[in-house]
């Protein structure tokens, strides 16, 4: 019973030590800029100190509606993540599926993914308005590839072992996708999707600055344009917090999915 | 043996198609397995032991012979025979009972039913207190359990096992031995278990067949005449060296051709 619980005690330990040590660094970090800024080694014009940014939250919160903004980046981010999941993912088994259209199109998507289709938002302007929808889809579009790559990836990649395992207990071939390939696969394709989330939410922000409409993104514009630095750095904060939501949210997801990885 | 046979290998040649041109694996395999009989097939590296088994695991088509099970001629993978692979195949996302149980749910059992069921042959491979724990948490020789209570509970006519205990050293394969011998014995399973490991193949069978290095021919059967029950400790008897030492007799020149085949091939590669 002593031993049970000390084993616990030292789990909770080995679990508390490396979260506590990465708040340690981070707290190292923010003081080390605020000294740095103070004793003018960095220009305090171009970047404000950690607690001029840390002063201006209440006053976002207060005067900019920062709580509004920051939900509606989260719709659009979670409209974006929603689309390009089922979406991605769908493709990327359509691939798998049918090597012809594979070999037509892997070369395309992967070009895809380095292309700069923010530069492509007049367009959706055009086709769905100065809207959330825009915005979303914007999202959407650029941040397709990566998952639709790291779908295909995950289900060639499933060790050919098991595959074999499924044909000796003769699965059909949906059995074979449902209760194989996918779930080996779903590790690298949370890889695609998390990848994905970072496409899209550097889209829909970039999007919002541009078009100067709602969400995080407007809101950047407008305070960086009024040199308020102190909230320009706090509405980023803000846009930090939305991606670290999304991050745990899909790690939960994909435990939940995919136990014992 | 008697019984009428339970599996039946006719003939069979496997030539594949490489860039060097044709390439015959196996040529001519036949041989019979009673109900309840563990037979072995022992041969060099490269003999084709492995498209032996995926042939007869019906994962390989387009080969010449024959291979039937009760009678019935084999088109594809059979529910008679259970595959038991050299790789590790638990599923990493499944708990051991969930791994267990996969074959039940596939057969549309009833989830108390499977659970119920798969909790026995996870007893039978000595898991028990294991259930709840994911594959990653086992060790190598656990996991291979696992695969084989897998295989189990599928309840095949035939289990067919592909060198199983190969990437495990060699105190943990002799203890796995014993409990794929005591398993052997208390179900009557018909086995065939396909090795390069002599000590593995006389510890565990009734007639073990000798293959030629490439193409894999029959060189020989042999028949183990060791009493039964066994467990390891009979690999300290004079009649089990015996029986190695003749079995290594005629694989010796095999397994030396392979070697000078081997080398012969990285020679050439290197020169190239």
């Amino acid at each position: 019973m002593t031993t049970g619980a000390a084993t616990r005690r030292r789990l909770v330990w080995q679990q508390l030590v490396p979260i506590a040590f990465g708040v340690a660094c981070l707290i190292a970090v923010i003081a080390l800029l605020e000294v740095l800024i103070r004793a003018g080694v960095i220009n305090r014009f171009i970047v404000p100190t950690p607690l001029d940014i840390a002063g201006s939250f209440g006053r976002l919160i207060r005067e900019e509606h920062v709580g509004e903004r920051f939900l509606l980046t989260c719709y659009e981010a979670l409209g974006a993540s929603l689309l390009l999941t089922v979406f991605g993912i769908a493709f990327g088994v359509l691939l798998h599926r049918l090597r012809l259209v594979r070999l037509a199109t892997e070369t395309w998507i992967a070009a895809m993914a380095s292309a700069p289709l923010v530069l492509m938002y007049p367009l959706f302007l055009v086709i769905f308005g100065r809207s959330a929808l825009t915005i979303i889809m914007m999202g959407f579009v650029s941040a397709l590839p990566p998952v639709i790559l790291k779908t295909l990836e995950g289900l060639s990649s499933t060790r050919p072992v098991l595959i074999n395992v499924g044909r000796s207990f003769k699965l059909t071939p949906s059995q074979l996708y449902w209760k194989i390939l996918f779930p080996s696969a779903l590790p690298t394709i949370f890889v695609g999707v998390r990848l994905g989330m970072i496409f899209a939410l550097i889209n829909i922000v970039g999007v919002e600055f541009l078009i100067n409409f709602g969400g995080l993104g407007q809101l950047v514009n407008e305070l960086s344009e009024r040199y308020d630095l102190p909230g320009t750095y706090a509405a980023i904060c803000f846009v930090i917090l939305v991606s670290v939501v999304f991050f745990v949210v899909t790690e939960r997801i994909e435990k939940w999915l995919r136990p014992g990885a | 043996m008697s019984a009428e046979p339970l599996l039946v290998v006719d003939n069979i040649v496997k030539r594949f198609e490489t860039p060097e041109g044709t390439l015959t694996a196996v040529e001519g395999i036949s041989f019979n397995v009673a109900p309840g009989e563990f037979v072995a097939v022992i041969g060099p590296s490269g003999c084709g032991k492995s498209t032996l088994f995926n042939i007869i695991g019906g994962l390989l088509d387009e080969y010449e012979g024959q291979v039937s099970v009760a009678g019935e001629t084999l088109r594809g993978p059979h529910p008679s025979i259970g595959m038991i692979f050299q790789e590790e195949s638990t599923f990493p996302w499944r708990t051991v009972i969930d791994n267990v149980a996969f074959p039940l749910e596939i057969a549309g059992m009833a989830k108390a039913e499977r659970l119920e069921k798969a909790r026995h042959f996870v007893e039978l491979v000595g898991l028990d207190g294991f259930e709840r724990r994911y594959p990653s948490e086992l060790s190598g020789g656990m996991r291979q359990r696992v695969s084989m209570a897998r295989t189990l509970a599928s309840q095949p006519k035939i289990l067919l096992m592909d060198e199983p205990f190969a990437a495990l050293d060699e105190q943990t394969r002799l203890l796995l031995g014993d409990k794929v011998l005591q398993i052997q014995q208390d179900l009557k399973q018909t086995t065939l278990l396909i090795t390069h490991n002599l000590t593995e193949a006389v510890q565990l069978s009734d007639r073990i067949l000798v293959m030629t290095y490439r193409p894999g021919r029959t060189k020989r059967m042999v028949e183990i005449k060791l009493p039964r029950p066994r467990s390891s400790e009979i690999v300290g008897s004079d009649a089990f060296g015996h029986y190695v030492a003749q079995i290594w007799s005629d694989l010796r020149e095999e397994a030396s051709k392979g070697l000078k085949d081997d080398e012969a091939r990285r020679g050439g590669a290197r020169r190239a």
